[in-house]
Parts: structure tokens; C-alpha cells; sequence
């Protein structure tokens, strides 16, 4: 089951198309990456999804319905460019916010006193905006995104301007939501975090989705088939003109096999010929490497 | 539904609760009250002043000149020169000289008295020392003249124009046109600044929205034009308690002023129009503060007070309306807004040029058209209704005020919601009006 399907979405903005035809599918309960470099489409694409705009064409189904009315309190949604009125009191702020997501004022207190202890903040209840520091504003900013128990999440650059702590402590509650069934969307452009959280990826390049699927399988679709061994001792001699070495040193190697050939021949002849192998392993491209080449490939053509 | 009244709620209490806005809608009755209070008590402030008078003529001294709360005359037979020389010794302020013109009386018509003092005598007690003596040589003349002082008076005749509409309806007479004038010119100032006053406000709210960037996190609960709206209603809620705690408190104050610091006619005849040449005597002023009572009075207020509000609304969201699609299409800096504010701040500055000329006018072409414009007719209504319009005129105007409010609010919401989203680039008037087609 899909929380989020995208199917051929396309947004056109006066002289240039922002979405070409992108489609992709969140499961439900994942924690999903919508990558892609800057200007690539994705606050255009998520715009969409909050019903901020519309797409020109193409279906988008939340929870296997079109984007109705009723989709934005299923929401939430923290945007890159963060922002609260300042002159606002933190309760009075984070209830009216509660409340435009259809929240009863009831609830609504329930819900913050319950984040408000969860993160030991009781007494900035009336605190000006304008008087907590940046982090602390995040803070108040990822409750108000949360407050509402929204069934898919979507965070655009998250952890931008946090700190190591405030990160890991939003990074842990962005956990916890997903074991609790949460669906989440992640945007970003920094991909290691991405390796770290997500499952499932789609990279958007120019408002086209170049590629996508489980983290696993992207890696493995565009592996190069390399292996390193660190080893100690003398290589033997022929081992030049039996695999095609990519790079070596002193103490590991690089070997790249062709299609159909097997790893283990290496294993093999290295075992056979006395070489004390300390670590073996398949070298995957990081999503890094990927996502730059990916682009790049786009840009150059 | 819920939502908007949410976000009126947020933004009219946020404006409300503020010290600044309970100050401004206070402070304005008592700046009234006080302005009322200073002048009384500058026009009645007649420290009196001790006037020796050495009459050489003798006219003074079978009939001496009527004393005033400005000034006192004391007659003394002391020779001059001892007079100018002790006269503070003996307690006065001056001395008022006058030379024995008997003989000149007859041709000169203007004589001249002096007066000797280290002190000033004052424009208006100076004034009206002229003007009493004046007065008193008349009368010694007419006593000589022997001829009787009734016919004589009888001569005079004072005539003012009572104007009449040819339709027969009744336009007013004497001083009510004028007040009628004054009323309608404050009226219509009082709409220009709220429209300025609200209008700036809900723009200025548009743009914090806009850079503070809480407008994204705003739309993905709720949909801009609810935002706008919201927005829209409740800064005018917040102009609307200002003007009915005004309409309220403004008339209340002047009224308790009026008894606390009455307004002595007789001074104010004097100091009402110093060096004017035209003098009007007590009586005269008393008629003109009735007649302004009564023509204030004689105002249809339960016709006025509702249309009025009708015109500061209907004003107030066809501008504030623009105001917030302008907000909504500047992104960082305020000398922005100056280029894209100016064509709005014209129409605004116009309606009050019209409206100044409509006064002076109120049967015009001018007025007529210009009430069925809707960037004008929230000034030039309010300030014609003194005049009693035809009331075909204030219906058709009101319709297409209502009318076209709805249609600005619906313009500036097309605006507005690309508007808030787009950074980092300057808007021509151009691209506003693309925008206006943009889909959804």
C-alpha cells in the first residue's frame, strides 16, 4: 500500500517546466528520499503534494484518493525557508497553528503540553517567538509541523542550520514517528544523510525523475563491480595479467571483474598463492557518487 | 470557514491587544478634548488689563468707554506727562491718550489715538479698543448731528445670500452651506487616512508574512485567498472598532469639554478672525456656534453614521485589497514597494483632490461621476453626504462600491497567491497582470 502516488505530474510555470512528467510511489510507513540538486523541481513537486498549488496535469493520490480539502491536515509539512510570527507567544503560536490543521483547542493543548515535556521546554509556553534562540525556534517549528499527528510527513532540509544535538534529537523523533506508522518524506541534497535514513529513494534532476527504487538496488544497479582486499605480504607476480586492477598499494587492492565473472576467483587465486588477507569486500558507489553522475550526465547531454 | 475566522481572530486580537492601537484609539478623543480645552481657555484668557484714559476731547467723558474682561478703562484728570510717568505706580497698564480731535471730527476719517506703555497691548484687545471706540465717536456724532439716532440705525441693513435650488429643494441658508463645506472636507480626509492608515498596515502584514516565511507554513494548512481574507476582515475590524469607539467617545468629549471650558462668544468675536478687518460682533458669532449646532444637528445621523461606515468599508477592502496583492509581490526590501505602492497612493491622493473640489461644488458633474467611481467614491461620498445627494446617486454609488470591492479582493487574491511564493525577483506590472491568469 502507497501513502503517496505520483503518476506523470507536470507544473509549468510561465517560461519554464518546473515538474516534466515526474512519478513516483511513497509506501506507507517509509522514510522516503526526494533528492535532487538545487532547482531540480523539488519544492515544486512538494507544493504540489501540500496542495499549495496544483499540478497541470497528472494524478496525485494520498492514501489512494485525489488531493481533496480534506489532504492538508493529513500533512505535515516543515519548508526549507522556516519561519513563525515572532511577535507570537510559543503556546498561543504553536495552538493556532494546531488549529488551522483542524485541531480542537482542547486537543490542540493536549498535543503540545504532551511535545512540550517530551522535550523539556514547559516554561517557554509564554515566551515570545522572538526571544528563543534559532535552535529553539526549530524546535517549536518542528512541533508545529508534527503537532497534528499528520499520517505523512514531509521535511524539506530538515536538519539545516541545526546543531549535532538538536540534530540527533529531531533525527531520533523523526524515527520514533515512523515506527509509530508515520510516512515521511525527506528532501535534501545531502546525500549522506540520506544513506543514513532512508529506505527508498527518487532523484529528481530538471523536474524529471532519473532514477529510483530502494536504496539497496539503486547502489547495486550502478555498482562497478569492485572489490577491495586489504591484504599483508607480497602480491603475487601474474596478478596484473590475471584481473584488471583499478588501483593498489602496499596494503590493499583494487580488482574490477567483468559481467559474469565471479568474485570469488579472486578469493581463490590470492588463497592459493599465500597472501594473508585481512578484509574482502564489494565497493558500492555512495549515493553521492551516483547523484553526481546522475546529474552531471543530465547537464552534459 | 473555521479557518478564516481563526485567522481574523489571530489578526485583529494581535492588533487590538497592542498598547499602540489602545493609545492611538484613546489618545485621538483626548487630543480632541484637549484641543478644544487649549483654545477655550486661549480665547477666554483675557487677563484684564488697567487702562488709564486722559481724555482731552471730552467725548469719553460724559460716556466713557464699556469696560470688557480684556480691558478697563479708569478716566483720570492727572496731567499727561505725571500719567505716562507713574502709571505703574498707580496701577495700570498703560495709558490711553486721547488728544482733543474736535475739530477734525467732522472731515478726518480716521483719527488716531495713542497709547503709551512698556508693555504690549495685544492684537485683539487693540481691536476691539478700536473698534469700541469707533463706536462711541459714532454715536457722539449722531447725538450732534441731532438728528435721531432710531432713523439713523435704520439705514443700516445687513444682507446675506440665501441660496435656493431651483428645483425648489432646500439647500440651506446663511452659514450651513459652510458648515455643511467643513464637515464634508473632514469626512473626506478622515477616509483618506484610514485608507492610507489600514491599507499600509495590511501591507506591511503581508510582507512580515512574506520574508518571515511563516506564509509557507501558513498555505499548507490553509488556501491563500483565506489567508488574504482573514487578514483583510480583521484589520478592518480593527479600523472599524477604531471608528466606532471614536464616533462614540469624539462627540461625548467634545460635548463634556464644551461644558467644562465654555467658549465666551463675546471672545471669540474678538479673537475669532484678529486682522480680518471684518469684525463680528457677539451676536453674530453666538448665531454662527447655534447654527452650527443646528445645521450638526439637523444632519440625518441615522442616514450619515451607517453610509459612512458602508463607504470605510467598501473603501477600505477595494485598497487594502491592492494593498496586500503589492505586499504579496515584494520580497525583501521596502524601497520596493515604494515603485509598485505609487500608482495606488495617486488614486488615493486624487480621490481627495476631487473631493476637495466636490465640496465647493456639490451639485457638479464632477461629484456625480466621481461617486460612481469606486477609487474615489469612499472620499467623495462621505464628504458629499452633508449635502443630502439624491439618493439615487448614493444607492448606484454604494452598489458599485460593493461590487467592485468584490471584484479587487478577487483581483488581488489571483496576485496573491503566486505573489507570496515568488522570491528573490522584481515584479513589473507586467508580470501582475499575468499572473492574474495563472492556473490554480
Amino acid at each position: 500500500m502507497n501513502i503517496l502516488e505520483l503518476n506523470k505530474v507536470v507544473k509549468t510555470y510561465e517560461n519554464h517546466v518546473a515538474v516534466d512528467g515526474v512519478s513516483f510511489a511513497v509506501p506507507e510507513g517509509s522514510i522516503f528520499g526526494l533528492l535532487g540538486p538545487n532547482g531540480a523541481g523539488k519544492t515544486s513537486l512538494i507544493r504540489i503534494i501540500t496542495t499549495i498549488t496544483r499540478a497541470d496535469s497528472g494524478t496525485v493520490l494520498l492514501g489512494g484518493e485525489t488531493l481533496n480539502g480534506n489532504h492538508p491536515s493529513q500533512i505535515g509539512y516543515m519548508p526549507e525557508e522556516r519561519g513563525l510570527y515572532k511577535k507570537m507567544k510559543v503556546g498561543d503560536h504553536l495552538i493556532y497553528l494546531a488549529r488551522l490543521k483542524g485541531l480542537s483547542k482542547k486537543v490542540a493543548n493536549q498535543e503540545i503540553n504532551y511535545w512540550f515535556e517530551k522535550f523539556g521546554i514547559e516554561d517557554w509556553w509564554n515566551k515570545k517567538v522572538e526571544e528563543l534562540s534559532k535552535g529553539m525556534q526549530q524546535k517549536i517549528q518542528f512541533i508545529s509541523t508534527v503537532v497534528h499527528k499528520p499520517s505523512l510527513l514531509i521535511l524539506d532540509e530538515p536538519f539545516s542550520g541545526l546543531d549535532p544535538i538538536n540534530t540527533n534529537l529531531i533525527k531520533d523523533e523523526i524515527y520514533e514517528l515512523n515506527q509509530k506508522g508515520t510516512s515521511i518524506i525527506f528532501s535534501t541534497h545531502r546525500m549522506e544523510q540520506v544513506e543514513e535514513v532512508c529506505e527508498e529513494i527518487v532523484l529528481i534532476n530538471k523536474g524529471k525523475n532519473i532514477l529510483g527504487g530502494l536504496v539497496k538496488d539503486v547502489k547495486n544497479r550502478f555498482k562497478e563491480n569492485l572489490f577491495q582486499v586489504k591484504f599483508e605480504g607480497e602480491l603475487p607476480a601474474d596478478m596484473e595479467s590475471r584481473f584488471k586492477i583499478a588501483s593498489k598499494s602496499d596494503r590493499d587492492l583494487t580488482i574490477q571483474i567483468g559481467e559474469g565473472e565471479d568474485s570469488n576467483e579472486i578469493l581463490q587465486y590470492l588463497v592459493r598463492n599465500n597472501l594473508h588477507i585481512i578484509s574482502f569486500e564489494e565497493i558500492l558507489p555512495t549515493l553521492n557518487e551516483i547523484f553526481i553522475k546522475q546529474v552531471n550526465g543530465v547537464t552534459a547531454e | 470557514m473555521d479557518k478564516l475566522w481563526l485567522i481574523v481572530k489571530r489578526e485583529y486580537l494581535t492588533r487590538v491587544k497592542k498598547w499602540t492601537f489602545i493609545l492611538a484609539t484613546l489618545a485621538t478623543p483626548l487630543a480632541v478634548a484637549g484641543f478644544i480645552a487649549v483654545s477655550a481657555l486661549l480665547a477666554n484668557q483675557s487677563e484684564e488689563q488697567r487702562i488709564a484714559l486722559k481724555d482731552d476731547s471730552g467725548i469719553f467723558v460724559e460716556k466713557t468707554i464699556k469696560d470688557s474682561d480684556r480691558a478697563k478703562f479708569i478716566m483720570s484728570n492727572e496731567p499727561l506727562d505725571s500719567l505716562i510717568a507713574n502709571y505703574e505706580k498707580m496701577n495700570f497698564d498703560g495709558v490711553l491718550h486721547v488728544p482733543d480731535f474736535r475739530e477734525r471730527l467732522e472731515k478726518d476719517k480716521e483719527l488716531a489715538v495713542n497709547y503709551y506703555s512698556d508693555g504690549q497691548l495685544g492684537v485683539v484687545t487693540k481691536m476691539f479698543i478700536e473698534s469700541r471706540m469707533a463706536k462711541r465717536i459714532k454715536s457722539h456724532k449722531i447725538d450732534k448731528s441731532g438728528y435721531d439716532k432710531k432713523i439713523i440705525e435704520n439705514f443700516e441693513t445687513e444682507v446675506t445670500i440665501d441660496e435656493k435650488a431651483a428645483s425648489g429643494e432646500d439647500t440651506g441658508v446663511g452659514n450651513r452651506a459652510e458648515i455643511a463645506t467643513g464637515f464634508g472636507m473632514m469626512m473626506g480626509f478622515f477616509m483618506y487616512m484610514a485608507i492610507f492608515i489600514y491599507g499600509m498596515m495590511v501591507m506591511r502584514s503581508v510582507m512580515e508574512e512574506k520574508t518571515n516565511r511563516i506564509v509557507e507554513v501558513m498555505i499548507s494548512s490553509v488556501k491563500p485567498f483565506q489567508l488574504m481574507m482573514g487578514k483583510l476582515i480583521g484589520v478592518g475590524g480593527v479600523g472599524l472598532t477604531q471608528l466606532l469607539i471614536w464616533i462614540i467617545l469624539i462627540p461625548g468629549v467634545v460635548f463634556i469639554t464644551g461644558l467644562l471650558f465654555p467658549i465666551d462668544p463675546a471672545t471669540m468675536s474678538g479673537s475669532g478672525m484678529p486682522g480680518g478687518g471684518q469684525e463680528m460682533n457677539p451676536e453674530e458669532m453666538e448665531s454662527l456656534i447655534y447654527q452650527m449646532g443646528e445645521t450638526l444637528g439637523a444632519l440625518n445621523w441615522w442616514f450619515i453614521l451607517p453610509l459612512f461606515i458602508i463607504f470605510f468599508m467598501g473603501g477600505y477592502f477595494v485598497y487594502s485589497s491592492l494593498f496586500a496583492a503589492i505586499g504579496s509581490t515584494i520580497s525583501d526590501d521596502m524601497g520596493e514597494s515604494q515603485s509598485l505602492t505609487m500608482p495606488i497612493s495617486m488614486l488615493v491622493v486624487l480621490a481627495v483632490l476631487i473631493m476637495s473640489a466636490v465640496v465647493q461644488n456639490p451639485n457638479s458633474s464632477l461629484a456625480t461621476w466621481s461617486s460612481m467611481v469606486p477609487f474615489f467614491s469612499p472620499v467623495v461620498m462621505p464628504a458629499r453626504l452633508a449635502f443630502d445627494p439624491p439618493l439615487w446617486e448614493v444607492i448606484l454609488s454604494v452598489l458599485i462600491l460593493i461590487v467592485s470591492s468584490v471584484f479587487f479582493v478577487w483581483l488581488s487574491a489571483r496576485i496573491y497567491r503566486v505573489g507570496i511564493l515568488m522570491y528573490g525577483k522584481k515584479v513589473t506590472f507586467k508580470e501582475l497582470a499575468k499572473w492574474m491568469f495563472y492556473k490554480g
